[in-house]
Formats: structure tokens, sequence, C-alpha cells
């Protein structure tokens, strides 16, 4: 054959090759199909680690349990005692290293998240005891009154 | 010279042999087949219960605390919804900053700040329904990535691999549930995916820890004696947007036909 059949041939070989090695470099090695198929599994293997490994920063009520028994057990015959630690004081993290004490959040904004009343017929949020944080008593923290480990024991007293 | 006879006899042989696949000849090893049965893992499910949910929005603080989500951004990997029905036939829906500060106006937020105030009379019911992602077992979402950045696991859940992801967009548009946004910070797709770092350590997602009513609830289809398995084999739940053939994988209890 001519040569002017092979050389685009040749030309077209090269960029395979180039795009081929290319490819080698560039695609990480533990890409390919994972456990669902082509169509869901085509990935990065290495990555389903790197979520697993991402930090916890909420601990949970089981946690704080070991350092602050009496606080747990005093929330465990509360009406309250379904909330969890971390929802008011703050998402442990490396607690008590680091943060040494944690942000808690006070704020009439917090318990208005469920005291707000919204008087709604056949919905949990309508029988939940509620107030309206626009005339009960503005400007106070709800902890002034309100114990908030066990509501029905009064609050912080300056 | 071959005969006829011989011929017959051996293209019945060739035949045959051809019709026996290789497989056939594998012995069965017990051994291996026990060891691939239970390989099988876990299928994480999602279960929410509507009627316990009371708008508190602690699950959307928890999740975007848990999972780095820019807090001020109003972006969130769950959200909860509020549908308050009147009694002139209008659902009035809304879901300030996703409820991540729960629900503190009585008003309906209709947006650019305003408020739509409900007289307490008119109203005929009123729910709150928590949304995440599905994790469906046909994910749009996943099938429309031309990249292979997202994906999804032995367990169900998909996932987004961040190194990977172009920014496209297509499974942001692709999924019909609306639940994957761009991460204002990676600057790629982003999405809830139960927690994937807690669930796969023996704890529950942020969000079903956070939730002090139960109306979250995180299990593993697979084991016949997960109290959430059980719920979804025995009692009526519902999902979201079946007729889209997704089959998702978050299954509803309580659901009134006014959700979408």
């Amino acid at each position: 054959m001519k040569s002017h059949v092979w050389r685009p041939l040749f030309v077209v070989l090269v960029i395979i090759a180039l795009v081929l090695v290319a490819r080698k470099f560039l695609v990480p090695a533990d890409f390919g199909i994972g456990a669902r198929g082509y169509m869901y599994g085509w990935h990065r293997a290495g990555n389903e680690q790197q979520w697993k490994d991402m930090k916890v920063k909420y601990k949970t009520a089981a946690f704080c349990k070991d350092c602050h028994p009496d606080k747990y057990d005093e929330m465990k015959e509360s009406p309250h005692r379904n909330i969890n630690c971390e929802n008011c004081h703050g998402p442990a993290l490396n607690h008590p290293d680091d943060p040494k004490s944690l942000t808690i959040d006070r704020s009439r904004e917090l318990c208005a998240r469920c005291h707000t009343r919204l008087p709604y017929p056949n919905s949990g949020r309508g029988v939940m005891k509620g107030i309206d944080p626009k005339t009960h008593n503005v400007g106070l923290d709800c902890v002034t009154c309100h114990w908030p480990h066990d509501p029905r024991k009064e609050g912080h007293k300056k | 010279m071959i005969s006829r006879r011989s011929f017959c006899k051996k293209s019945l042989l060739i035949a045959g042999g051809l019709a026996i696949p290789l497989s056939c000849l594998e012995l069965f090893d017990p051994k291996r087949l026990l060891a691939e049965k239970d390989q099988k893992g876990p299928r994480w499910v999602f279960l929410v219960d509507t009627r316990k949910c009371v708008g508190c929005g602690f699950c959307v603080k928890g999740c975007k605390v848990e999972n780095e989500v820019p807090y001020d951004a109003n972006v969130t990997r769950t959200w909860v919804e509020r549908y308050v029905v009147t009694s002139d036939g209008k659902t009035h829906i809304d879901s300030p900053k996703g409820a991540r500060d729960g629900f503190p106006n009585k008003g309906i937020d209709i947006g650019h700040g305003k408020l739509e105030e409900i007289k307490d009379d008119d109203i005929d019911k009123a729910f709150f329904v928590p949304k995440l992602c599905n994790q469906c077992d046909n994910p749009p979402c996943v099938q429309v990535c031309p990249v292979g950045a997202t994906y999804q696991t032995a367990d169900g859940v998909v996932l987004v691999d961040r190194s990977w992801c172009i920014g496209c967009g297509y499974c942001i548009m692709g999924c019909p549930y609306g639940v994957r946004f761009f991460h204002p910070v990676f600057h790629v797709a982003e999405k809830c995916n139960f927690c994937y770092h807690r669930i796969t350590k023996g704890m529950q997602t942020a969000c079903v820890d956070s939730c002090a009513f139960g109306a979250r609830r995180v299990g593993n289809l697979r084991d016949p004696e997960d109290p959430v398995t059980k719920i979804i084999m025995t009692e009526r739940v519902n999902v979201l947007k079946e007729e889209y053939g997704t089959k998702p994988q978050v299954f509803y209890l309580g659901l009134s036909k006014e959700v979408k």
C-alpha cells in the first residue's frame, strides 16, 4: 500500500497509544466495576473508605454517660429523656480534650423549636406544651425558670 | 469414507457436547456457597414516621454539623417540610432554611421574608414530613453521572466521590426528589449518605440520634430481625414518587396525599 494510507493510520495509532498511556497514569488503579455492576457501581473503590473515615462528631448520650452519670440519670427520669445531650450541648467532637468545654445553646430559640405553640390538630405538635415566644416573658432565657434537664424542676438561680 | 450412520452419531455427540455449559461440570463447594451467602451484608433503609414528627428541626441541625454542610448556606442534606391544609382546600407548604431552626413562626414562609398568616380555625390538618435521600435501588442520579463519580455501594448507599466529581450537575437535575445540591465549599455534588461513617461503625445516623420523637429510624432490610425491617414488612408503609420507578428505600408511615 502507498504511504498516504499508512501515514494517517500511524497518526491514529499514536493517538490511541497516547490516550492509553495517559489513562494509565490519570485513572486511579482501584477504578472499576463495583458490587452494583457497571450501571450503578462504576467508581473508585478507595472512595468508600474515605467516606467511612469521616470524623464522628455527635457521640450520643452513651458517650456522655461515662463522665457525667449524674446528669445522665437525671435526664432518664425526666420528661425530656428522649432528647440527646448533644442537641443542646453541641457535638462532643474530641471533648474533653478538644474542646475542653462545650458551647451550650441556652437560647430561647432552642426551646422554641418544640415549645412554640402551633395549633395543629391531629399532629403531635398540637398536643405539646407550647407558648407564644412573642408574649411569654420576652427577654428572659427559658432556663431562668425552667430546668432543662427536668422541666418539672425550677430553673437556674442567678 | 464416512458412513451415514457414523456421521449422524458424531453430529449428535458434538451437538450434545456443545449443549453442556462448563459450569455444569463444576462441583459444588458448600463452604464457598456459605461464604457467598454471608458476604451479602446489610442493605440500609430508612423509616420515617410522619405522625411522630413535630418539626423541631434538630435532625437538620445535627446533619449539617455532623456532615460539615456550611451551616448558614441555604443547602441541606435533609430537611423538614410543613404541610398545612386549610378548610378552603388549599395546601400550604414551607420549609424555612430547611427547618434548620425548626418552625419559629406560625405563618407560612412564602419566600422573600414574607409570611402568610393562617387563622387557627381554618386549619383542617397540619403535619411535618422529614425528607432525605431515598438511596433508590434504581438511582437515576448514578445513571446520569458521566465520569463514575457517584455510585452505589453493596449496602445500597449512593455516595459521591469528591475528588472525581467534575461538577456538571446532571445528577442534581436527575434526582426526582431534589435531594442533591452543590457543596458550596468543595464545588461538587453533595447528598445525604445515611451518615455512612456512622452506620458502618454500628451507630445511628446523626438525624436519628438527634430526633427526640422517634420519627426517624435507620435499619438493615436484609436482617429479618431488625425492628425497622419488621415494620416495613408488616405495616402500611409508603414511598415518595413511586411512579418514577426509582425504587426508593426511605419508607414513610402516615403519608398523606398532599405530600409531593
